[in-house]
């Protein structure tokens, strides 16, 4: 049944970083920065910047420090960067980031693939992360990929998920973000997965992080609100396509959220038509379509 | 997943729109044999009901000029229901000559949208409605009821929900067994879907209510998700999302039947449509219209290799 929906939602948009990093085109750094530039006048309170990931690995990323240091940083909004290792925080920390994100996964195959190790071992490798940014008074961001489902192991349990997150909110991650990393999620999925991860981690330090691969993105988040979730990561474009479906989409477009929040009359704090232009604007840097329905149906040519 | 305990219903009728309300607006013509072979296609997926075409005047709608063929052409199968629109006495008497047992009609919660569709008011357009549906009754020819701009008209922008109750009510009243709300333009959001329910609801019994949903803006399925919620149980769409927004240039229009079927199917809703037939439904079809699917689910299917 719906219950009523949070007054408030804080969007976390992740184009820059989890969308470009998605992106074939390698894009070069004062357009990025431009970009995050234009996310800073839109209203939004959290745009997540870069990652200090090793150039070899994600080279879209190797930029970072360059990235972290060009922007415009405004009074009252964070710009949180990815940090896989203690090298990545010291990296970040020192080009000027106030807050960062360690990345955990439901998933062992998948934590296996991606990082070569298991779940144990990257939350040990996360400690040590931990550790220095509470002695440094930085803020973490837990994120938890694979939740409603894995490209390699497909079902996922709930518990698992619960079980991850618990450990990361413990650590001392002040919110955890739950990744639909596929976007086989579905209403169903999601809350059924949510109610057993709200037994373990309060509903206030919880974001959902979904992507639209089968188009059910809003409809998982619509869900997700319903059971009191507040915070809600999305793209600016929906940039960012699945690296596990070749040609599908990724992330869900920031402005389509927007809207459906707007009808909804809950406040988010961002101008949607600042946002679509911010959209055109990379869109166009990238020479691609966008990927927001509310973009493409504004847009009367 | 129960849908029992989460209050949804445990079975939604799909009606199918692709053959009509998708290919009419899509800008290719589609060759009769095509439309032929894509509703028997459908017709194997376990669909309930398929809009198979349009009983209108060829000059406003080439694209359904070749209705007598398409719907003496296809097999029907037991069990599956195939309306038709008629947009007056003509069509109807048009339709039931061709073979059609199912009709349906077009009303409109906006009279400027009334006014520049077919050129009349609301009331006029209800007028002409009733001939059809008096004429239905004598034969038993079950009448289905469209109300456009449910969610907000291409030219007054807001529409009232009482609007949307009151011209739903006139629909009912004349003997529709079934009234169709529709978000022509997309523009819904859960909340309005939920504030126009609420009106429509206090004049019609739910289990005659349908959503018919357009994904302009992407909201389609957090839509018919709240409309689901509140106990609907009827929902249109159009395998691969076929037909576009004729107020919107080169946006999306209907919803796509793969997207709708996944996301009922992870609610534990029974449909009893196979996604997989639908989607090769839908293959066969954008590749005849040679174009790329608007169905996220097929995309997803055929990049990872599931299909």
């Amino acid at each position: 049944a719906s219950g009523a929906y949070p007054k408030r939602v804080k969007v976390v948009e992740v184009g820059p970083r989890d969308g470009l990093q998605n992106e074939k085109n390698v894009v070069p750094t004062p357009v990025k920065i431009n970009l995050i530039n234009m996310l800073s006048e839109t209203g939004l309170q959290v745009i997540e910047a870069t990652s200090f990931v090793s150039p070899k690995w994600v080279p879209q990323m190797a930029d970072h420090t360059e990235v972290m240091q060009g922007i415009n940083k405004l009074p009252g909004i964070s710009y949180p960067v990815l940090t896989p290792n203690l090298k990545g925080f010291q990296a970040a920390v020192a080009a000027g980031a106030k807050e960062v994100s360690i990345f955990g996964a439901a998933s062992e195959l998948f934590t296996k693939k991606n990082i070569n190790c298991s779940i144990e071992e990257s939350l040990e490798r996360f400690d040590e992360v931990m550790k220095a940014a509470r002695e440094a008074n930085i803020p973490v961001r837990g994120y938890v990929s694979c939740v409603l489902g894995c490209p390699y192991e497909g079902k996922i349990s709930a518990a698992k998920v619960a079980e991850v997150s618990k450990k990361m909110y413990s650590m001392g991650c002040y919110e955890i973000s739950l990744g639909d990393t596929i976007g086989v999620g579905t209403p169903g999925s999601m809350r059924e997965m949510l109610a057993v991860v709200m037994k373990e981690v309060p509903v206030g330090a919880l974001a959902v992080h979904c992507h639209d691969t089968y188009g059910q993105a809003l409809a998982n988040i619509l869900v997700a609100l319903q059971m009191g979730v507040s915070v809600v990561d999305a793209s600016v474009a929906g940039l960012g396509g699945c690296p596990y479906a070749q040609g599908a989409s990724g992330n869900v477009a920031t402005e389509d959220l927007v809207y459906m929040l707007n009808g909804l009359g809950i406040h988010t704090g961002v101008d949607l038509q600042k946002l679509m232009d911010t959209g055109t604007f990379i869109c166009n840097a990238l020479n691609r379509r966008t990927n927001s329905k509310v973009s493409q149906a504004s847009c009367r040519l | 997943q129960e849908p029992q305990a989460s209050g949804l219903p445990e079975y939604i009728k799909i009606v199918e729109v692709g053959p009509r309300d998708g290919l009419q607006n899509e800008k290719v013509i589609v060759p009769t044999d095509i439309k032929i072979e894509l509703i028997n296609q459908l017709s194997k997926t376990g669909l309930p009901a398929i809009e198979v075409t349009s009983f209108v005047s060829s000059k406003w709608v080439p694209q359904m000029a070749d209705h007598k063929e398409v719907m003496r052409g296809i097999e029907r199968h037991p069990g599956v229901q195939y309306p038709v629109l008629t947009p007056n006495l003509q069509g109807f008497h048009s339709a039931i000559a061709a073979g059609a047992t199912e009709v349906s009609v077009f009303g409109a919660a906006s009279e400027s949208f009334s006014k520049m569709n077919i050129n009349c008011s609301i009331e006029e357009s209800i007028e002409k409605f009733e001939e059809v549906t008096k004429s239905a009754r004598n034969m038993n020819i079950p009448v289905r009821g469209y109300v456009s701009c449910a969610l907000g008209c291409p030219y007054e922008g807001n529409v009232v929900p009482d609007k949307v109750a009151e011209v739903s009510k006139r629909l009912y009243s004349m003997g529709c067994y079934e009234i169709s709300l529709g978000d022509t333009i997309g523009v819904g959001t859960p909340g309005s879907m939920k504030k126009m329910l609420e009106a429509v609801m206090k004049e019609i019994p739910l289990s005659a209510l349908a959503v018919h949903c357009h994904d302009t803006y992407g909201q389609a399925l957090a839509n018919i998700l709240t409309a689901i919620q509140m106990g609907v149980a009827v929902v249109d769409s159009s395998v691969a999302g076929l037909g576009g927004c004729p107020y919107a240039k080169g946006a999306t229009g209907n919803v796509a039947t793969e997207d709708v079927i996944y996301m009922l199917n992870g609610l534990g809703i029974n449909t009893g449509v196979n996604l997989y037939a639908m989607m090769e439904a839908g293959n066969f079809i954008c590749t005849a219209l040679n174009k790329k699917t608007n169905s996220k689910v097929a995309q997803a299917s055929f990049s990872t290799g599931t299909i």
